[in-house]
């Protein structure tokens, strides 16, 4: 087993915690999927992201539907448009290979530098979809039977998958992966990250959005409490529009881009306020 | 020491194998706990714990493991090192076995590790040591007998370790903690019932039938025809009694709950607690903390929700009709009554069920009674089980509206 030569410490616009690091290095090293959790917005998506931009690797991403075989990932034939061409008389329809579109696991897998593949949300699909996955990420190689051409990994990629705790997914899947669950950020590091994505802003506006934000989130009537991704646009809109003091109560001023639902956008104006609504 | 710690993990009921033992042993070959003990608290979870409600236990483990050896990093690396470098040089090992660790070839060293275990297992007291001490085993302690790392001591490196114990410490995950799953495929076979589907969202998939009428009666000239794809729409609302008088059937309950949250065919599911009757509020664990109020809960869950209850319905009869407000303190003026708590809940959903373990026999002449004027009422068994999934599933009705 060899050590790998880069750690990855998170970059200047990600901030990590020690044990997420510990977990990606792992999976680095060991060359397993790493499995992340956590709530929205604890920053999953972007972590490969970042794990891309340190390592200097190009990213793909898969983003999974409930729909999503894990068939789609490697490759689709795609009949339909075939079908259409072949009518219609377009391009060369003898040409299978025109109508072979390589899904993002297939592409990993055929990209001649090793590459990062996200697998965004993988519990939005079917029960068995992981462990369809792990099958083709196991074999590195599949077989692209209507041409009957072989696709074999030149390097294995650096798989990043994640999940909103939806579903449970499967021991055999679990077993194979590094997990890491991202823990809700609290204050501190969430004031850090609202300093990459608002330097410099005013530490008093910080400061009272940071106690809007986390009071929101306490209230226990929401549908959807408001996640990091919501706070780093509420602060952009606030600053935008020259805010400069925000509290709880009816006049809190563009609450609509912390809280997208409507029934939560009413129990917020009931509990707080005096019945009226606040203009997003 | 590390393998002993797996054995500790093992008693709290992380299951962790020869896999893991394999993966962590390269990670720290590999030296990616740094020498530290807070590194190695970061490594091992990462790859030792798979679950959210495994961290827990993961924690107490560690702390219960590596209390008074805050100095141990650099040891856990040499003590690795040395388990193979010796394992290598042993006499008595096959050369086959030799060759083996040659080459740190991790299959087959997990098989033989696995192989050891399961030998281990059946002469041991339920895994207290690991893999004997010494003799032929590659697997073994160094032979002669040391006693674990205490030797680093206290702070020996700098500070290495308290991070690792003070995060241990803290407890941050015992909400997470879930239940062990059980073999329960009738369970699960029976609520999968309870699934239903609707196609929403974007109309992205080849509607075939759909397709050839179209292109039929477009004197064949093609005529793709697509449509949304089906989706889960089934969302449930579980309480469950935790009482006393529940107890005897804790296994049976906890059962359904992990069958429950296990289902992947639920759109959502929302599991709460209560005890006896319910008072205004509902709680996320057995141990009455957390939840919600009755009103928040009804207004955040919809008619269309299944709610299913799953007690005995056995109390005093003043636990029916003692009032509480909706934090689930005792009112006597502004509170509501026990019995009416329930009402709403069971007006609130087009359909509910209410699971009882008790026989159907004993269902008269006391509270039970009372309860079953309120909600449909099966028995909790698999029959019965059925039957409440078969009345979930029909139309709408709503009870105890006029
Ligand atoms: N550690 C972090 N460092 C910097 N920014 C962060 C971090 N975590 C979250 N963010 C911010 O929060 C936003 C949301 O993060 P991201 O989309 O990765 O969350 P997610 O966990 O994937 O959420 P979801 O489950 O909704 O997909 C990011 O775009 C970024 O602005
Ligand atoms: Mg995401």
């Amino acid at each position: 087993m060899t050590s790998s030569p880069s750690r990855f410490r998170g970059t200047d616009s990600y901030l990590s915690s020690e044990g997420l690091q510990a977990a990606v290095n792992c999976a680095l090293t060991l060359q397993r999927p790493l499995l992340v959790r956590g709530e929205p917005g604890t920053g999953k998506t972007l972590l490969a992201e970042a794990v891309a931009e340190s390592l200097g690797q190009r990213l793909l991403t898969w983003h999974v539907k409930s729909t999503t075989r894990a068939q789609d990932g490697l490759y689709v034939y795609d009949t339909v448009q075939r079908l259409y061409d072949s009518r219609f008389g377009e391009g060369d329809v003898r040409d299978i290979r025109r109508y072979i579109r390589m899904g993002p696991l297939g592409e990993s897998f055929a990209s001649k530098e090793r590459v990062v593949l996200l697998i965004d949300e993988v519990d939005k699909a079917d029960v068995e979809f992981p462990n369809d996955l792990l099958h083709e990420l196991d074999r590195m190689r599949f077989r692209i039977s209507e041409t009957n051409e072989d696709v074999v990994a030149a390097h294995r990629p650096v798989v990043i998958i994640t999940s909103n705790n939806e579903k449970e997914l499967p021991d055999a899947f679990l077993r194979r992966c590094v997990f890491h669950f991202i823990d809700f950020p609290d204050q501190e590091l969430m004031r850090r990250i609202v300093g990459v994505h608002h330097p410099g802003l005013d530490e008093s506006l910080t400061e009272q959005a940071l106690k809007v934000f986390y009071e929101l989130r306490n209230f226990t009537r929401l549908r959807k409490r408001p996640s990091t991704s919501e706070l780093v646009d509420w602060i952009a809109v606030l600053k935008a529009n020259g805010v400069t003091n925000v509290k709880l109560d009816d006049n809190l001023p563009f609450l609509g881009a912390l809280l997208k639902r409507e029934q939560d956008l009413m129990a917020v104006a009931e509990a707080f306020g005096r019945g009226r609504r606040t203009k997003a | 020491m590390f393998l002993p710690f797996l054995y500790e993990l093992r008693r709290r009921g992380v299951p962790v194998g020869a896999q893991e033992a394999v993966a962590l042993a390269g990670a720290l070959k590999a030296g990616l706990h740094d020498s530290s003990l807070d590194g190695f608290y970061h490594v091992a979870r990462a790859l030792l714990v798979h679950a959210e409600t495994h961290l827990d236990a993961f924690d107490q483990a560690f702390l219960a493991h590596f209390k008074g050896m805050e100095g141990a990093g650099q040891q856990l690396k040499d003590e690795l090192l040395e388990w193979l470098k010796e394992a290598r040089e042993r006499r008595e090992l096959t050369p086959e076995e030799r060759a083996l660790l040659e080459h740190f070839d991790v299959e087959e060293l997990e098989k033989l590790f696995q192989q050891r275990l399961e030998e281990q297992t059946e002469r041991h007291d339920g895994g207290k040591k690991w893999i004997g001490t010494g003799g032929a085993s590659p697997f073994g302690h160094s032979g002669n007998p040391r006693e674990g790392f205490r030797v680093g001591g206290e702070g020996a490196e700098g500070g290495g370790g308290r991070m690792a114990m003070k995060i241990a410490g803290a407890r941050r995950y015992q909400g997470y903690r879930g239940d062990v799953v059980l073999d329960t495929r009738q369970m699960a076979v029976a609520l999968r019932k309870l699934r239903a589907f609707a196609r929403e969202g974007v109309a992205d998939e080849l509607d075939v039938e759909g397709s050839i009428a179209a292109t039929a009666k477009n004197a064949g000239e093609l005529e793709v025809v697509t449509r949304p794809p089906r989706r889960p729409n089934t969302r449930v609302v579980l309480l469950m009694d935790v009482g006393g008088s529940m107890d005897p059937y804790a296994h049976l309950v906890s059962r359904l709950f992990s069958v429950a949250k296990q289902a992947t065919h639920f759109k959502e599911l929302r599991t709460y607690y209560f005890h006896n009757c319910v008072y205004g509020r509902v709680f996320d664990s057995p141990y009455l903390v957390g939840g919600i109020s009755v009103p928040d809960l009804l207004a955040q869950v919809g008619r269309h929700h299944k709610l299913v209850v799953v007690g005995d319905a056995l109390m005093a009869p003043y636990e029916l009709t003692m009032r509480t407000n909706s934090e689930g303190r005792y009112d006597p003026t502004e509170g509501k009554e026990g019995l009416v708590w329930l009402m709403e809940l069971a007006r609130h959903f087009e359909r509910s069920a209410w699971l009882n373990p008790e026989p159907p026999q004993t269902w008269r002449g006391n509270t039970i009674q009372a309860v079953k004027n309120v909600f449909d009422m099966f028995p909790l068994t698999l029959e019965g089980l059925g039957e409440a999934v078969a009345h979930l599933t029909k139309g709408r009705m709503v009870r105890g509206r006029r």
